[in-house]
């Protein structure tokens, strides 16, 4: 039996009850995260979680904290659910001084956060995913989705297939097929999806999973053998993306044409379908294996027996993406610190600190993270980033490999309808949105 | 032409659906059938039981051992339930037999995952993944996984069947199943009737869990499916095994020909609810199900 994960789920227990400091009541810097670590989400939730841990833990055990600051981490569960991710929040937001800023990991929780943060004046970071309007920090100033939204990676997928056929102009009469879980999340780019088949001629169908049905897909891929669309974008989640890869394989539709967006590109969605997800193709922000020089005191870490998982799991997809938004969380913390002096900062101060964030290429490289992270420069009224981009890695049985540089999304498109959408939004909630000039 | 060979590709897929469908529904019909409880755990007994079998493969152990030791494990299961919760709950109402199932879920979903952890396990045992053209120019595709699951749904089915009709074990449980009070009037233990149905709902949901796994990777999703077997039991009938089988086919064929040709015509996704609306039809014209006992009270 597992016993070895019983102990680290029950050491991961302990460290969230007493913080990596061992001390609850010590002054730090208190970063709480949101996780989801049981329930049918769990496989993807889990290594998000300890790469997030990991990287907090392996600050405080190489520098001991952030300029002096040790930072006190805790994991609150809520199995993926809005409601218990509100509960995680009020439990969370006032401990140890007060919450620095907030991860949901979670789409629904974000938007049932967004009101709540900004009153508490505690950041956000929905970092690729959340409402993608909440870009435009004029109006949403306590939260920030960089370094891409959903919308921005629609664009940069449907470019990809344009490169794939050899420019936008080969997509003209195409019809590509759009795979959803039919929820808030699933169906957030299909405006920007819309206008992209306007713009560049093409159809697609959309095929909606029902989140309770996500397990069983076979009129779906009944429909796609016999429609053969172009290429299959899909926008899933959990176990509806192991079945859609499953079943694709099954009714033969190539895989090389098949490119799931950032959440549907993991090790637990290809692993269930075995040789037949050879091919499958997905978008990334993040790199993956552990051969980057920050795994150096990684390892140190586990080395040390600090580090919060089984030591072989380590350097997935979600793991990396972990460890990317930790990174980016310190390096804010330590732009705040700059402003306001090398001490425990406000949830007000993280603020200034997250919207004045530049991490660039050099800085990356110092982090030993490289490829690993992308860079990212906000500002006060664009808390996306001003140069969002993906990768496309593809699964080859064994490991994901990354297939591409960086494609650059379509923000001139983009950017005018985030507004907009935020402006419905302020106008909605009565809020008049601040001057960032 | 090809529309008519796609709309036979249609129906089959729908059949081999609905067994699967059949697999988690007849589960909930045993338990249902010997003691009037809706089993609400019965999609976590899918999950822990193949969360047991797949966790002994793992752990090097050869494929008919770690069958015996799962199925094993899922009899030691009946034991517990019964001397832990149903003993103490004989003469209570439905209702708080059905609460108590519940409680039996969510410690089976908690406790499966302490002892297997949360992450996705591939599970194959060898069933051909292939697929076999048919029809003018092969235009046709059957899988052969659905074929074998099919296959195995029918085995099980007829086993039950013959169980329930040959067997002393059988025919006592369909003693307590019409009236137990009779039953325990003539010397049908109620206790062991208990334990000899959960143990066969057990290894019902093991076999379901080795299907389903074998097609999705064994998960905590699995638990969900129970979903899916709730408008084949509405259909079928609670209390009848055919019921599981034949409430099975016509809502798995229903779902997948209303999903492919209506449901482009309103959004699409309209499987999950569409089969509640085939299971309601049906209950307008037999409320006690295609199959399952009419109830007649007298006063």
């Amino acid at each position: 039996m597992n016993f070895r994960s019983v102990t680290m789920t029950m050491a991961a227990a302990a460290v969230g009850l007493f913080g990596l400091t061992g001390a609850a009541q010590a002054e730090g810097q208190f970063i709480p995260n949101l996780v989801y670590k049981t329930g049918p989400y769990a496989p993807s939730g889990t290594p998000t979680a300890h790469g997030f841990a990991d990287y907090l833990a392996m600050v405080n055990h190489r520098d001991g904290g952030i300029n002096g600051v040790e930072i006190i981490y805790e994991e609150c569960e809520t199995g993926y659910k809005t409601d218990r991710g509100v509960e995680c929040y009020d439990r969370v937001k006032n401990q140890h001084g007060g919450a620095t800023v907030i991860n949901p990991w979670s789409t629904g929780i974000t938007y049932a956060l967004i009101e709540k943060a900004t009153a508490d004046k505690i950041p956000l970071l929905s970092m690729g995913y959340g409402r993608t309007s909440a870009a435009d920090g004029r109006v949403f100033p306590y939260v920030f989705n960089f370094p891409s939204t959903y919308w921005n990676q629609m664009t940069a997928v449907i470019k990809y297939i344009a490169e794939q056929e050899g420019g936008y102009d080969k997509l003209k009469g195409q019809n590509l097929g759009f795979i959803y879980l039919d929820h808030p999340y699933g169906k957030e780019p299909i405006p920007t999806l819309d206008i992209l088949a306007e713009k560049y001629g093409f159809t697609y169908d959309k095929y909606p999973v029902p989140p309770a049905a996500m397990t069983e897909q076979k009129s779906i891929w009944l429909q796609v053998r016999r429609a053969r669309p172009a290429y299959m974008i899909m926008w899933g989640w959990g176990a509806m993306n192991s079945t859609a890869i499953n079943e694709a394989s099954n009714v033969k539709y190539p895989m090389e044409k098949f490119i799931g967006n950032w959440w549907a590109a993991a090790e637990p969605d290809v692993i269930p379908a075995g040789d037949g997800a050879i091919g499958y193709k997905g978008a990334t922000f993040n790199g993956v294996g552990t051969d980057f020089k920050v795994y150096e005191d990684i390892n140190a870490l586990y080395d040390a027996g600090k580090g919060s998982w089984n030591r072989e799991e380590i350097g997935g997809v979600l793991y990396s993406r972990g460890m990317a938004a930790a990174a980016y969380v310190v390096e804010a913390i330590r732009t705040a610190q700059a402003e306001y002096g090398n001490r425990v900062i406000t949830g007000e101060e993280m603020r200034w600190g997250m919207e004045n964030l530049d991490v660039t290429d050099a800085r990356i490289e110092e982090l030993g993270m490289t490829g690993l992270m992308p860079p990212v420069s906000i500002t006060c009224d664009n808390h996306e980033g001003q140069n969002p981009a993906i990768k496309i890695q593809q699964w080859n049985g064994k490991e994901w490999e990354i297939k591409t540089d960086w494609i650059k999304a379509d923000t001139a498109l983009t950017r005018p309808l985030i507004e907009q959408d935020a402006e419905q939004y302020a106008k909605e909630s009565s809020i008049t949105p601040r001057s960032c000039s | 032409m090809l529309e008519f060979w796609f709309f036979i590709e249609v129906v089959l897929n729908g059949m081999f659906a609905g067994t699967m469908y059949s697999l988690i529904a007849l589960g909930f019909v045993l338990i249902f059938k010997a003691s009037g409880v809706f089993n609400f755990a019965q999609g976590f007994m899918v999950l822990f039981a193949a969360l047991c079998f797949v966790g002994f493969l793992e752990m090097g152990v050869p494929l008919i051992l770690a069958l015996v030791i799962a199925a094993a494990i899922m009899v030691a299961w009946a034991f517990a339930v019964e001397r832990f919760v149903l003993r103490h709950l004989v003469n209570q109402e439905p209702i708080i037999l059905f609460m108590a199932t519940i409680g039996i879920a969510f410690f089976l979903e908690g406790f499966g995952e302490l002892l297997w952890g949360a992450d996705v396990h591939p599970l194959d045992i060898g069933i051909p993944d292939g697929a076999w053209f048919v029809g003018p120019d092969g235009v046709m595709m059957v899988q052969q996984f659905d074929v074998a699951a099919a296959v195995i749904a029918g085995g099980l089915v007829a086993v039950l069947a013959l169980f329930f009709t040959y067997t002393r074990i059988g025919r006592a449980l369909r003693a307590v199943a019409d009236d137990h009070q009779a039953a325990l009037s003539v010397g049908i233990p109620l206790n062991q009737i208990w334990i000899i149905v959960w143990a066969v709902a057990g290894l019902v949901a093991l076999v379901a869990g080795i299907i389903w796994g074998s097609r999705l990777g064994v998960q905590f999703s699995l638990s969900i499916l129970a979903l899916k077997a709730l408008p084949v039991l509405i259909l079928g009938g609670f209390t009848s095994v055919p019921g599981a089988i034949v409430g099975g086919l016509i809502i798995g064929v229903g779902e997948k020909v209303a999903e492919i040709y209506l449901g482009p015509y309103i959004g699409g996704g309209i499987e999950e609810w569409f089969a509640y609306v085939v299971a309601m039809l049906f209950l307008l014209y037999r409320p006690q199900g295609l199959f399952g006992d009419k109830i007649i009270e007298r006063v």
